[in-house]
């Protein structure tokens, strides 16, 4: 007998049918009598000051029932981090970036409210815009934001070892530039939230977001409510990414409209406004000096990384962090340095995307590691696994590798791409690359300063016996949180995966840092499993006082009790059961005792049976500065190989094949972790080859559009060959830990080490545009 | 000024007014309650609102109301025959192709259209027909696993 029934299979989702009938509602799909619909005023310019607002005719328009500025709204800042509040609902002073917002209209019709919004008179007085982050930090540039007179918003600087001392026993030490692009998350759900308002029920706010928990305490804060007046409640969400992790002045003001109002307000971004909002991947500036032995063994690295942050914050301050916290491992690298600096521009707000911080540090690094193991004469693979971390390794950051199937990964897509056939024997014109990548299991720490748990759950029982009712305030976002927590309520508390009934992603049901950091798997995974754990050891208490077994003889498996001696006579039970529910159409029968029944008799017993669950990670991490911004209970790990076709001509790029390994620990879900990984892959094939957000010279988004900002059709993805890795992390439900931003991490660079390989070229700016390898290719020649 | 327009939705014959400037797509959501056609653009560019105009699909986004006047349309909610999902629908559910779900309508639309013209596509055929349907989540693999799924389902 296997030892799991619900777990580790290929459950198709539960909210599947849903979504394959065109059934599931999104926040967009919902309406409320009396409903307003509102609109924002952006700003047209990238910096300048307010000098004058005036909304007098927009507010005589017919069918305008609020029009609100600054003045309104206040001057409480938000942001993501308490440390770095630099957002106000609307714009006080000044304006920072296209898209910038200074006020809002709610309507009865979007027509109106859209109209009013554009009859809302701003007097500008220009500044010069601050576009490039290099300008930016120069002596005398214009200033940003005052709290920040040198425009950088954030620096860090770390050194574990002695980077210098090191560097001085090295054989070959090697510097490369490498820098990405600003990428879109380009979910295919804009952004979009009702806000309903009741003087004695409080605030709620449906909303499409990743982090209910986060929004809630955001509106507190800033309307100035009680928490427990608030409440944000996630329907169905079109993906996230990261950009929709936090709190937005699209929910704020929804939210102070529906107040001053007392009228539902709906809100909804067009796709344009997706784009102004951004708050998605930032563009990096790496220069990185990696230091080796002859032997192939790491010695030392240094990292410099400005990234270009933006108008606001964001998440940039863990984001400057991850830039350098997320490089040395998988590798044991005893010597790492990092200086990085996020600077503000007047460009959107950069935040958090898919592999938060460390994809461009990642694809920069894995690329130098390349040309270091050709240097060397050794084989890509072969240098990798010499330096590879393994299960119960720490890294010079005190990042603690509880499990880790690196190794693992890495040998499988070698065999299974065929690597030792192809690798140095392919024609001119076809490439293969490797790289490898890790990620955190879910962050360590809350985005606020707290003694909180993470997340937490709750089981509840149904009177009736028949039904258990899981209460999560866990986001499912798409990534399939509401399938893996289900499938975890079940196993644990022994029923089919019918029998439960999921709600989620609503802060009444308690508190849950939400979809981010990846670590849902983990984190609501724990609470969920505890709840159940509970509940079930409520039911075999009563079972075992009404039949006078001891409750370590029995356990419930797949909806029947089982007991571990022979002949237990639970006729009585039954027949009770039976009394309790005559008339009804479902009497239990056969020779076992069904969890129903004895759920019922527990209910008999003692009332309503509810489990409850609790988790937040144990002690994490070193003591230094910033020592958080990377600490994790557990860490996921990819490998990749990617096969390309360059056209010599033309230097345009195909990818053939993709070979991946991922160690997600346990596979709550086979079939999700492929999905994660998939599109993990696709992202990173997106960015690699053709994502790039575009400006003009005033600092506009030249291509926000979906047409314009192109990412992968399902032509420009080829088929995957998706290797699951298990390493049973023991700090993980089941053993389980994330999937799904590690597997973005080791895509972009295996693109650009097969690019090479096919070319002889390393190209070190993203995208990877036929342009750019084809110039690289005509310098090449040249030389 | 509105403008009267019969139309056959979902085999259901209905007559609506209109304004001029009002899509399909809007028409479809907010005049009709089918909420199954997802706007992820209102440009032409992501799929997400594909509806079958006359057995083709098209972006809904796109087409003016007045312009489907007398003619016929299926929505997701129309792909189904109540209880039972359409073999589409349960490749799709069954094969993972579904993750935050909204693509998926205007996916198996396009898919279903393309297993009626073709009963065997080709793993390109199938790529090519889903190409106009963007989908940020699945990295389309399983998806396409999905429609040749369905292609079996329907020829038994
Ligand atoms: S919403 Fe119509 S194509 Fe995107
Ligand atoms: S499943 Fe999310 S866009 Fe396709």
């Amino acid at each position: 007998m296997n030892k799991y029934s619900i777990i580790n299979t290929r459950l198709p989702r539960v909210d599947a049918r849903a979504k394959a009938t065109g059934a599931a509602r999104y926040t967009d799909d919902l309406s409320m009598t009396g409903m307003l619909y509102g609109a924002l005023l952006q700003s047209p310019v990238a910096h300048a000051r307010i000098k004058n607002i005036d909304t007098s005719r927009a507010k005589k328009l017919p069918g305008v029932k609020d029009v609100a500025t600054a003045q309104e709204a206040g001057a409480v800042r938000f942001g993501v981090s308490p440390a770095r509040y630099d957002e106000t609902i609307f714009c006080i002073d000044k304006v920072r970036y296209i898209g910038d917002e200074i006020a809002a209209v709610a309507a009865e019709s979007l027509e109106s409210a859209l109209e009013a919004a554009s009859m809302i008179d701003v007097e500008y007085e220009e500044l010069p815009a601050v576009l490039d982050p290099f300008e930016a930090i120069r002596e005398g540039a214009q200033v940003i934001h005052s709290d920040y007179p040198n425009n950088i918003g954030a620096e860090v600087h770390q050194e574990f070892g002695n980077v210098e001392e090191a560097f001085k026993t090295c054989d070959y030490i090697r510097t490369d530039k490498f820098v990405n692009k600003k990428q879109d998350g380009a979910f295919l759900e804009p952004q979009a939230c009702l806000a309903v308002y009741d003087p004695d029920e409080g605030l709620t706010l449906h909303s499409s977001t990743q982090a209910p928990h986060y929004v809630q305490r955001t509106l507190a804060m800033v309307l100035g409510l009680p928490i427990g007046k608030v409440r944000v409640v996630k329907p169905y969400v079109g993906g996230g990414f990261g950009p929709k992790a936090s709190a937005s002045t699209l929910e704020l003001t929804a939210c102070l409209m529906a107040m001053r109002t007392g009228r539902p307000v709906k809100m909804t971004f067009t796709r344009e406004q997706v784009f102004w909002h951004s708050r998605a991947r930032h563009q990096f500036f790496h220069e990185l000096t990696t230091g080796v032995k002859k032997d192939g063994t790491l010695v030392a690295l240094k990292n410099t990384c400005y990234l270009d942050g933006g108008a606001y914050s964001s998440f940039g301050i863990a984001t400057v962090y991850y830039a350098g916290s997320l490089l040395g491992a998988p590798y044991k690298l005893p010597n790492m340095k990092y200086d990085g600096y996020r600077v503000y521009t007047n460009k959107p707000a950069n935040g958090a995307q898919r592999g938060h911080g460390g994809v461009a540090a990642r694809a920069a690094w894995e690329q130098q590691l390349d040309v270091i193991a050709q240097e060397l004469g050794m084989d890509p693979i072969e240098f990798r696994l010499r330096n590879i971390m393994q299960r119960g390794d720490v890294t010079c950051n005190d990042f603690n590798m509880s499990s880790l199937g690196m190794k693992e990964c890495l040998e499988a897509v070698r065999d299974g791409s065929q690597w030792e056939k192809k690798k140095g024997k392919l024609p001119r014109g076809k490439g293969i690359g490797v790289a490898c990548g890790f990620f955190v299991s879910g962050a360590g720490f809350p985005i606020y300063r707290s003694e909180t748990f993470h997340s937490t759950a709750m089981v509840k029982l149904s009177e009736d016996g028949g039904t258990v009712n899981l209460y999560t305030p866990a986001a499912e976002i798409g990534q399939g949180s509401d399938t893996i927590l289900t499938q975890i309520a079940a196993e644990a508390l022994g029923v089919r995966y019918g029998d439960v009934k999921i709600a989620s992603g609503d802060t009444d049901f308690g508190v849950d840092l939400g979809a981010y950091s990846s670590r849902q798997t983990l984190m609501s995974g724990h609470a969920v499993k505890q709840a159940a754990e509970e509940a079930k050891r409520q039911v075999l208490e009563v079972l075992s006082e009404q039949l006078g077994i001891q409750a370590d003889e029995m356990d419930i498996r797949d909806g029947l009790v089982l007991f571990k001696g022979d002949g237990v006579d639970f006729s009585a039970l039954r027949s009770n059961y039976i009394k309790e529910h005559r008339g009804w159409t479902d009497p239990p029968t056969g020779d076992r005792l069904t969890f129903v029944e004895a759920a019922r008799m527990a209910y008999l017993a003692r009332g309503t049976i509810v489990g409850r669950g609790a988790y937040k990670p144990g002690e994490l991490g070193g003591k230094y500065k910033g020592a958080a911004v990377g600490t994790s209970p557990a860490y996921g790990c990819s490998a990749q190989v990617v096969e390309v076709t360059v056209d010599m001509e033309t230097g345009q790029v195909t990818v053939d094949r993709m070979t991946d390994a991922h160690d997600c620990g346990f596979a709550i879900n086979r079939t999700n972790v492929e999905g994660q990984m998939q599109g993990s892959l696709s992202m990173g094939l997106g960015e690699a080859l053709f994502e790039e957000i575009k400006f003009d010279g005033k600092g506009r988004v030249a291509n926000p559009t979906l047409g314009e900002y192109r990412i992968p059709t399902c032509l420009d993805m080829p088929n995957v060959e998706t290797i699951i890795i298990e390493s049973d992390e023991p700090n993980g439900p089941f053993g389980a830990k994330e999937v799904g931003e590690g597997a973005i991490m080791p895509t972009i660079p295996a693109i650009l080490n097969a690019v090479y390989d096919a070319t002889g070229v390393r190209i070190s700016e993203l995208p990877v545009t036929s342009e750019r390898v084809f110039n690289a290719l005509k310098a090449k020649k040249q030389q | 000024m509105k403008r009267l327009i019969t139309l056959v939705v979902n085999k259901k014959a209905c007559e609506i007014a209109v304004e001029p400037n009002r899509t399909v797509a809007q028409v479809l959501r907010e005049d009709l309650g089918l909420l199954g056609t997802k706007i992820g653009c209102g440009m032409g560019d992501c799929g997400a609102c594909t509806v079958l105009l006359d057995g083709r699909p098209v972006n809904s986004c796109l087409v003016l109301a007045v312009q489907v006047n007398g003619r016929e349309i299926e929505t997701i909610e129309g792909v189904s025959n109540g209880k039972d999902l359409h073999p589409v629908q349960k490749a799709f559910v069954e094969h993972g192709a579904i993750q935050c779900g909204f693509c998926t309508p205007g996916m198996v639309l396009s898919a279903k259209t393309l297993l009626e013209k073709n009963s065997s596509p080709s793993e390109p055929e199938i790529r090519k027909a889903l190409s106009g349907n963007l989908c940020r989540c699945t990295g389309y693999q399983k998806i396409v696993e999905a429609v040749r799924q369905a292609a079996e389902m329907m020829k038994k």
